[in-house]
């Protein structure tokens, strides 16, 4: 008995021993951290505030844990019969019993002040400098930055890391599941203000360092906010179950000194407009084999191999689709195929990329088919589907 | 006891059954079945997480895993072992012959098998099993479902028209069939929770019927509750759902508190502290389970007055739970306490559940929620309530009143084992989920960034030891039943009170046909 009582102690203390060396941890910035055993205060001063009441309330929680299991261990290592100890019969105290309702009452009093001082300025979505349309997809996320002009700006952002780190071929990167093709980019010390939503399922865009976690639904906009005030490389994951690859369509914010973020935004504005100038455009034949190849080997050689041969895909060389209508082969690659990895690529590429890529399936590979898609054939498609 | 009293033979004993001995019997091992399977889903899901990335199992997998490990444990495991319990007790504690309702009895227990049959052969049907999370939140549940969709809903009815005719024999049994001086304020805590337990459950289970009945419109007739674009909401779902899920919580925990508060004085050779104040606890809790909902929901974007009315009132829930904690300590205190199995497994629940109560609170804090929402921290808060809770409390009512039930006493050796490595496993495997949480790891994915690799490895490690002790406890309750030393005292433990206790060991078959008169 003896002994037990011994581990036991032992072991009830460790839970405690853990607490308290957790709290040395140091604040990180950028991601978690190996080892990492404490929320972060982020970059945020309403994550700042959500980590002082998360400390604050762990605190109370130890210090009543020391209480209770004090004298819980305390008796079981006294009142024992072992020991000689004999039961005594008190069974009631009323007096007692409304100590012990009020006082946590009063405890819990003081904790929801600051957390509803810290809920509302959760809230508070007034006076944003910039609105960004975040959109979940099954499984990405598209980022649209709302211009007053109505030059808005909008793109994918896709997991990096590749299969073969996943399935464990090859050496895992830094940044592994953590890693985008083209992340977010905000300014620093500017109120962001995001608009919330979902293309299917629910999502929720989670970035632990700016404190925000929201919901995507598909149908509604929620709001959220944040204002940085460093600027860094902050990562984070969808965190509502969203179907397979819930885990793998990670977040990344490269947060920016405003004038970076002013070029860049204006190189993505440039970008956009070169791409609407290139819709009436009529290209040859090897203009868009070539055009087509560089997107092919982007978006579709993972799954359909890079001579067209398939894979987790179906082969395209020699495939019917590819050899048969356009109409067809433009409706599976806008549209996708449900319930299989071929996803809907109409939003994700432009026009001009789409044509291009549907042109070089039809001739590359031995397909040799001849005819020629034009972007404004993409956007007759569109808009006759 | 006489022979045409007696239960028939062989196997048709067992399907024809209206004993509540017999009854309970078979949902106890039909709960241990469903543990082991849920815990082997568990293993899959700790294996495939031990190291980052894809080893074992496909994603799409991985999900009908966490799927499946949650539906079982909740519902094949937990509750229908707390309602085995309730039938083997619930008489034998309150003085009466049977449960109220034994035909009724028969049928809520057999509705259970082919259930979880039907939900487990999904796993073998084509576009696998349900792989939308046991809270299976629409859309993903409805219009992005595989086929298996409709089992599970055809399961979900089934399970509820179970715990409704189980809750309505319950309460029919404690409100007729109380020996004479029962007074519901002289009713054993286990009896009392009980009770409370069974409104929750017929205030719920229509809920959650509806719910599913709502999917099934939804995916097969066109309707539109749970899609924006036909005009219907996926925020509803959640709604409904957790209007049946927060309850839920507490229909699961009532019991098992009521458990540690028949336990503890028997150890402790002291009688309950706070009688009353328990009872009225229990029931403030119940009432607080209904208006606490959407604690679950806050990154949804409720409207700031509903945040508000929400975090205030899951605070208060830290009231009532308090007090319960505070009575059991205080019947320890001064008491004259032995250790046996049953006892450790109560004063793991203590300790471990209150750390799950005070991560309850953290959680209850919306702004705070914000980081942990959907993160391994809530894993980690709920398998302490759910586990070092339920789990716990039900290990110890087994080791409490096998010796009753059979007649033959455990190897205490054997259940200490038992406890210690639970214990150990049990903390190995959720306290760094506290970490993984607090650090920024989302739950249910199959693959994680680098850094939270050491702890996951860690809690895998855990998963394995708390699995493996759980086949220490099989063995020792087999053999028990098989070859354990012969006991016929009437108290197996020398504090224990209670109707129960003054039955002879091993409980005839058939027990108060004569009710006994209670002072």
């Amino acid at each position: 008995m003896h002994l037990q009582a011994k581990r036991l102690s032992k072991l009830a203390l460790s839970p405690v021993l853990m607490l308290l060396s957790m709290l040395s941890t140091g604040a990180w910035a950028e991601e978690a951290q190996r080892w990492q055993m404490n929320l972060s205060p982020g970059v945020t001063e309403v994550g700042a505030k959500i980590y002082d009441l998360h400390m604050i309330v762990l605190w109370i929680c130890v210090v009543i844990g020391v209480v209770v299991f004090g004298v819980m261990f305390y008796s079981a290592f006294t009142h024992r019969k072992s020991k000689g100890a004999e039961a005594e019969d008190f069974h009631e105290s009323t007096a007692v019993e409304i100590a012990w309702t009020v006082v946590p009452f009063l405890i819990l009093l003081v904790i929801a002040f600051p957390a509803t001082t810290t809920l509302l300025e959760v809230y508070d979505f007034e006076d944003s400098e910039l609105d960004i349309v975040v959109t979940g997809y099954q499984w990405k996320w598209k980022y649209e930055y709302i211009d007053a002009d109505g030059e808005n700006v909008s793109f994918f952002s896709n997991l990096k890391t590749g299969k073969t780190e996943i399935y464990n071929e090859d050496e895992k990167g830094e940044h592994y599941l953590l890693e985008v093709d083209e992340p977010i980019v905000l300014p620093v010390n500017t109120k962001v203000r995001f608009l919330i939503t979902a293309n299917d399922v629910i999502h929720a865009w989670w970035v632990p360092a700016l404190a925000v976690k929201r919901d995507a639904i598909p149908g509604f906009i929620n709001e959220a906010w944040t204002n940085a005030t460093q600027t860094g490389v902050y990562r984070g994951q969808c965190a509502e179950l969203c179907g397979r690859d819930h885990g793998f369509m990670p977040i990344v914010v490269n947060v920016v000194e405003r004038a970076e973020f002013d070029q860049w935004l204006d190189e993505k504005k440039a970008q956009a407009a070169e791409i609407k100038s290139l819709m009436d455009k009529q290209f040859t034949l090897d203009e868009q084999m070539v055009a087509g190849k560089t997107v092919y080997n982007q978006y579709c050689v993972a799954c359909h191999g890079s001579n067209g041969e398939g894979g987790v895909g179906k082969a395209i060389a020699g495939s019917a689709l590819a050899t048969g209508e356009v109409a067809g082969h433009l409706a599976v690659s806008i549209n996708g195929v449900p319930g299989t990895a071929m996803q809907a690529f109409g939003a994700q590429l432009n026009d001009v990329d789409m044509a291009a890529v549907v042109t070089y399936q039809r001739n590359a590979f031995g397909n040799n088919m001849g005819d020629l898609v034009q972007p404004i054939d993409v956007y007759n498609f569109k808009q006759v589907q | 006891m006489s022979a045409h009293h007696g239960p028939s033979k062989g196997f048709m004993r067992w399907v024809l059954t209206t004993n509540h001995k017999d009854i309970g019997t078979m949902y106890l091992w039909f709960s241990f079945a469903m543990f082991i399977l849920g815990g082997a889903f568990a293993m899959i899901i700790r294996a495939e997480l031990f190291q980052p990335g894809l080893q074992i199992v496909e994603p799409d997998f991985f999900n009908q895993m966490t799927t499946m490990h949650g539906l079982v444990m909740v519902f094949g495991a937990i509750m229908p072992s707390f309602v085995g319990l309730a039938n083997w007790m619930i008489p034998m504690m309150i003085g009466a012959p049977d449960m109220a309702l034994p035909r009724m009895n028969n049928l809520s227990f057999w509705l259970l098998p082919p259930t979880f049959a039907l939900l487990a052969s999904t796993l073998f049907m084509d576009g696998g099993a349900p792989n939308f999370g046991w809270t299976f939140y629409a859309p993903l549940s409805t219009t992005y479902a595989p086929d298996t969709v409709t089992y599970f809903i055809f399961g979900v009815h089934l399970l509820g028209l179970s715990s409704i005719m189980g809750s309505i024999n319950i309460i029919a049994t404690v409100v007729n069939l109380r020996a004479p001086g029962m007074t519901y304020m002289k009713m054993p805590m286990f009896v009392w929770t009980w009770l409370i337990t069974a409104f929750l459950l017929i205030a719920v289970m229509p809920v959650l019927a509806g719910a599913v009945t709502m999917m099934l419109m939804d995916i097969h007739f066109g309707t539109s509750f749970f899609s924006a674009a036909g005009g219907g909401d996926p925020v509803l779902f959640q709604h409904v759902f957790w209007f049946f899920g927060h309850p839920e919580v507490y229909i699961i925990i009532l019991p098992a508190f009521g458990v540690v508060s028949q336990i503890i004085p028997t150890f402790a050779r002291k009688p309950l502290f706070g009688y009353d104040s328990m009872v009225y606890a229990t029931a403030s809790i119940a009432f607080l389970s209904f208006i606490v909902w959407a604690h679950h929901m806050y990154t949804v974007g409720m409207p700031i007055t509903g945040e508000l009315f929400f975090m205030y009132a899951t605070m208060l829930i830290a009231v009532p739970t308090g007090v319960k904690v505070f009575n059991w300590i205080t019947t320890m205190w001064k008491g004259s306490m032995t250790f046996e199995t049953p006892m450790l497994f109560c004063i793991g629940f203590v300790f471990l559940f209150t750390i799950g109560g005070f991560t309850g609170v953290m959680l209850s804090l919306a702004p705070v929620d914000f980081q942990y929402h959907d993160s391994y921290f809530v894993v980690a808060h709920f398998h302490y309530v759910m586990v070092a809770g339920a789990v716990f409390s039900m290990s110890a009512a087994v080791y409490y009143w096998l010796p009753k039930w059979t007649g033959k006493m455990y190897s205490e050796n054997m259940g200490k084992a038992h406890f210690w490595i639970s214990f150990f496993g049990f903390n190995l495997t959720f306290f760094p989920q506290h970490f993984l949480g607090l650090a920024g790891m989302p739950r249910r994915i199959p693959d994680y960034a680098l850094q939270f690799t050491d702890f996951n490895t860690m809690s895998s490690i855990g998963a394995f030891i708390y699995g493996a002790s759980q086949i220490l406890f099989l063995f020792n309750v087999v053999k028990t039943v098989v070859s354990g030393e012969p006991t016929s005292e009437e108290k197996t433990w020398d504090g224990a009170e209670g109707l129960e206790w003054t039955l002879p060991t091993p409980a005839p078959y058939h027990t108060f046909s004569t009710p006994p008169d209670v002072k």
